[in-house]
């Protein structure tokens, strides 16, 4: 199978709206709480997010198809995933703090926090239990596995932004002691996810 | 003032519970807890790696240095992840299918880097394993309640067996706004009794 634009098309609405990977998956979870505070670091989480998903899904993609199927060690997927997203976030912040000394005081401080996001490991995977079928050809693969990563990103800045505007407003309303801070966060979360559900069923 | 071994085990399931006093390892918390049967399941992998994991590094602490100790930690939590995908691929396939991606998520669940970086790299091998295996027990416990109260809620079912006969489950519980929705009122309720006894732990969601 070649690559096909309605299949693209489909994955986009996908992984930004319908399987949100924050509303509906419950990936990511930590930094959704943990930045969603204001809404300026929210956007620059999302921007090192959606950067660190893509490039991470690239290096695991060739170093699935390359190295762990003709080597036939596919069970060490987890273990060479997690030292590879690791190493590369390392590497991206050297870069950027050696390079982009402006670009790093904006996004450089979330990149330590990235490596241990369940998202991006879960991208990974999911792009080489999705597309790693018999039947796709070598481009559609690859190409629908960076688009998957790149729009997960998306979906997942998308709720963080709208997350952190909420939570600017909620600091102004009288909320019962015990539910203050993260409790309420969460009942937010599960309001909006209730509204993502009307996404399912958006198909082409 | 040292902490005896029970206590090292029995922190985890209330000052430091990790998914309703520490805010960790939510994800799965929250992915996995549609139905109990998922949740044990669930909970035995965690407890697994968690215990295992806390062991290894707790005895080659001497051996990491300093710079490069989160890798050495991931790898050593990875190995045991990969265990645990084996050992449900070769005996418990259903188990694995409904669990799904959340498997091999095992190895960023931010309790168990956690506990190596603020416990195991640290403690004797003994402390660090009973730290663990509380840990475990504590995050099974609240993935466990989770688990009760969204699959009672939702399908009227415990294990498969009906529970709540007369009444129309509410299937929001089962989706997901409903998990989320639980875990919020779960936490309230644990915050007012901590308030209640007078602590005031600043709650600070996320894992670092």
């Amino acid at each position: 199978m070649d690559v096909n634009f309605n299949k693209i098309l489909t994955i986009i609405i996908s992984m930004v709206f319908v399987n949100n990977f924050i509303l509906s998956k419950f990936l990511g979870l930590c930094p959704f709480i943990g930045v969603s505070r204001r809404t300026k670091p929210a956007l620059s989480m999302g921007a090192a997010v959606i950067f660190v998903m893509t490039g991470s899904s690239i290096i695991t993609w060739l170093l699935y198809r390359y190295i762990l199927v003709p080597f036939h060690v596919e069970y060490l997927r987890t273990v060479s995933f997690i030292l590879v997203i690791a190493t590369f976030v390392q590497f991206v912040e050297m870069f950027t703090l050696k390079n982009f000394p402006a670009l790093y005081e904006t996004l450089g401080i979330y990149l330590p926090l990235i490596t241990t996001n369940c998202a991006v490991l879960g991208v990974a995977v999911l792009n080489i239990n999705d597309f790693f079928m018999e039947g796709y050809s070598v481009l559609a693969s690859f190409s629908y596995s960076v688009i998957q990563a790149f729009f997960a990103g998306v979906g997942f800045t998308l709720a963080l932004f709208l997350m952190s505007a909420i939570r600017e407003r909620l600091d102004l309303a009288e909320i019962p002691e015990c539910f203050k801070g993260v409790p309420i966060a969460f009942i937010v979360a599960s309001l909006m996810s209730l509204a993502f559900m009307g996404f399912t069923g958006f198909r082409f | 003032m040292k902490r005896t071994l029970f206590q090292e085990f029995s922190k985890g399931l209330s000052v430091s519970n990790p998914v309703f006093g520490l805010v960790l390892g939510l994800c799965p918390a929250l992915a996995v807890s549609t139905s109990v049967s998922n949740a044990i399941g669930m909970s035995a992998a965690v407890i697994f790696v968690l215990t295992c994991s806390n062991i290894i590094i707790s005895s080659i602490k001497r051996l990491i240095p300093k710079e490069i100790r989160l890798p050495c930690f991931i790898v050593v939590i990875a190995t045991f992840v990969t265990i645990v995908e084996l050992v449900l691929h070769a005996y418990f396939p259903n188990l694995r299918t409904s669990l799904g991606i959340f498997v091999p998520l095992i190895v960023v669940n931010c309790i168990i880097l956690g506990r190596a970086e603020a416990f195991a790299c640290r403690n004797t091998v003994m402390r660090s394993m009973f730290d663990g295996l509380g840990m475990g027990v504590g995050f099974s416990f609240s993935l466990i309640i989770i688990s009760v109260i969204r699959e009672v809620l939702g399908t009227g079912e415990i294990l498969g067996i009906p529970v709540l006969a007369k009444a129309e489950p509410a299937l929001f519980f089962v989706l997901a706004p409903g998990a989320l929705f639980t875990l919020g009122v779960l936490i309230a309720i644990s915050n007012h009794f901590r308030y209640k006894r007078g602590q005031t732990v600043k709650l600070k969601g996320g894992c670092h």
